[in-house]
């Protein structure tokens, strides 16, 4: 198998990204009935996990049915991984039963807190990149690891302020959660532009710096501008917008870097017709045979 | 030390500052950067109540319910990750929000919103149908105790919610609505879609008595207390057709 | 009514009840493709993460604006006939502040 070769770091678990390296989409429920009525040709779908954490009904019915059909990556947005506080053990007990019932080919979640006591605050809030952060993330990664009986991916976050904390970089720190925990990673794209230019690094050496070898999954999405209180530009990581330039250009430069990988449009606010989400996923389709066939040929 | 403590409770607080111990690369206004994340909270926990509960922003235009929410997303952040269930207090919050309160019927509709977005994430049962009950000697079904649809709810209004909801479904016209005629619904999921069911008068005193544990002999005889108007061959035909009956036995069983 | 009566205009019920509702077919025997139009209605997917660039979130002074709110939605094309806590409230109001 190829995916046999690309898992240089030590695995504790059986490799879990088994996901096709090709595009796929964010599943809408504004696409549902297009995606049933005439499937496309999508490597796969992405679902939040959250929104399957209802008891029953049309969204488990219809995920039920698209899965029959698509591999699906289960993207979860709520275990608050970076906090500071214990992990929330029911929340783990729905995810363990989602992997159950959908038997996903990935699950993702974010280096990002957003849980504080009993509140639930709805984003992906940043942490700072310290000795003692990089202790507990490791260990909450070890028990969801543990708990969902799979290697998980973890997706590096857009950025809007940094830490006076941090003494580590950012791509130190996930080379050291891998290290430490055998984890994939989720390589955001866009989320590696948006960071870097809101913290005036060079996203290239960002990527050179990334720990590749560890990447299972490569997202994509379009994002907004602002500026600081200097006039700098201040990027917003808004998913409601076609992947700018930049991120196309970055994004070939990192399957340089990567190889083919499963890469995924993210498009969650304004959603647009699924034929657009399409284009970009065709788009990325060709990124990723171009990169296929420059590696055949260099071994020829 | 407790970093996240203070970042979690100036995202709350629009009043306070942004926390201490950040930085930026080229010296902009950290406060700035940091009201991208509560804009973020708060926004995206607006759009989960402007989700859930469309018909209440159409009656009071979405300039007010934005504010309205904002206001409940401070006093009510959630508790929950699941974002599916978020809002569950915001009827009774509407029900005291002054602003509100030449809209009497506002909290009313809230709530059967909610009833249905519950409804709609509720378990799945295939539910009993009239051919279940056919099978029944008459003599019996008196005796009968009736366990209801997981994804069911009651709710008796002394306003128009049903035509109210109706009405911004494109199925009558809002003119012709009364806010102040009484109504009682049914919200239930036999299958995948969610019902509204304008229940006559009586049904709903019937089918919560049966709710409630009480057998079918009872449960008319609650109705008929409550409301004399209630005809039993409707609040039986409700009880068969609707979807409404998951199980039942003979009461002692 | 007894016990006796409701029992015995249940039993006559029960046959009216069953004639009336014998022909509909139920939801659920109707399978679900027919109704994947309809009940996507309702579903709503919610996500952690990505951004809003819509400003004005952390104005300070709500708690003053929020007595100075008016519905102005549909709820102004509602009858209001007859209502024991005057609807016409509204509009006075919506005067007063222009």
């Amino acid at each position: 198998m190829a995916n046999a070769a690309r898992m240089s770091p030590p695995m504790k678990f059986p490799a879990f990204t088994r996901l096709p390296d090709q595009a796929g989409i964010g599943l809408k429920s504004e696409h549902l009935r297009d995606l049933l009525g005439r499937p496309p040709a999508v490597g796969f779908l992405e679902v939040h996990a959250e929104n399957y954490m209802g008891a029953g009904g049309a969204p488990h019915a219809f995920l039920g049915l698209l899965r029959e059909q698509y591999p699906l990556s289960l993207h979860g947005v709520g275990l608050s991984i970076g906090a500071e506080g214990r992990l929330d053990s029911d929340h783990l007990d729905r995810l363990a039963g989602l992997m159950k019932r959908y038997e996903p080919q990935s699950f993702s979640e974010h280096l990002a807190w957003s849980t504080h006591d009993d509140t639930y605050l709805n984003d992906l809030l940043p942490i700072a990149y310290t000795g003692e952060t990089l202790r507990r993330v490791a260990d909450h990664i070890d028990e969801i690891q543990d708990r969902l009986g799979c290697t998980m991916l973890l997706e590096n976050p857009s950025t809007y302020v940094a830490f006076a904390a941090s003494d580590w970089s950012e791509t130190d720190f996930l080379a050291e959660i891998v290290r430490r925990t055998g984890c994939g990673l989720l390589l955001d794209v866009n989320n590696v532009q948006v960071s870097c230019s809101n913290h005036g690094q060079n996203p290239v050496a960002y990527l050179d710096a990334f720990p590749v070898e560890a990447v299972g999954e490569l997202h994509l999405a379009g994002y907004a501008t602002e500026r600081d209180t200097l006039g700098a530009p201040l990027l917003i990581d808004a998913h409601g917008t076609p992947v700018a330039d930049d991120v196309w250009a970055l994004y070939r430069h990192t399957l340089l870097r990567t190889g083919p990988r499963p890469t995924l449009i993210e498009w969650d606010n304004d959603v647009p017709p699924l034929t657009t989400l399409l284009e970009e996923a065709a788009k990325a389709d060709a990124a990723l045979d171009a990169e296929a066939r420059r590696r055949n040929g260099a071994t020829h | 030390m407790s970093g996240q403590r203070e970042f979690a409770q100036a995202l709350l607080r629009p009043e306070t500052t942004a926390p201490d111990g950040l930085l930026t690369w080229n010296g902009s206004d950290a406060s700035q950067r940091f009201a991208i994340y509560r804009n973020n909270v708060t926004v995206s926990l607006i759009d989960a109540l402007v989700a859930a509960y469309p018909v209440v922003m159409q009656l009071v235009g979405e300039t007010f319910f934005r504010e309205m929410a904002r206001i409940y997303v401070r006093l009510h952040p959630p508790c929950s990750r699941i974002m599916l269930t978020y809002g569950h207090r915001f009827p009774g919050f509407i029900e005291s929000f002054a602003p509100a309160s030449d809209l009497p019927y506002l909290a009313d509709v809230a709530r059967l919103e909610r009833a249905r977005r519950r409804a709609y994430h509720a378990a799945d049962m295939p539910p009993l149908g009239p051919s279940a009950y056919a099978a029944l000697d008459p003599e019996a079904l008196g005796l009968l105790t009736v366990r209801l649809h997981p994804s069911t709810a009651i709710l008796q209004s002394a306003f128009a919610i049903v035509s109210l909801w109706a009405a911004h479904q494109g199925l009558m016209a809002i003119e012709a609505v009364d806010p102040c005629r009484p109504e009682d619904a049914l919200i239930v999921r036999p299958d995948l879609e969610v019902d509204v069911v304008r229940l006559a008068p009586g049904v709903a005193a019937f089918l919560a008595s049966l709710e409630a544990g009480a057998t079918v002999a009872d449960a008319v005889a609650n109705a008929l207390r409550q409301s004399p108007e209630f005809d039993i061959t409707t609040g039986l035909a409700t009880l068969m057709a609707s979807g409404v009956s998951a199980a039942f036995s003979a009461a002692g069983e | 009514m007894d016990r006796r009566a409701v029992s015995l205009a249940l039993a006559a019920s029960f046959t009216t009840a069953l004639a009336l509702t014998a022909a509909p077919a139920l939801a659920q025997e109707a399978g679900r493709e027919k109704c994947f139009g309809v009940s996507l209605k309702g579903q709503n997917d919610c996500a952690a993460g990505p951004g809003t660039t819509c400003a004005g979130t952390s104005k300070v002074d709500w708690q003053g604006n929020a007595w100075k709110l008016v519905p102005k939605g549909t709820c102004e094309k509602t009858a209001s006939n007859g209502s024991p806590t005057g609807f016409g409230q509204l509009k006075e109001f919506r005067e007063k502040r222009a």
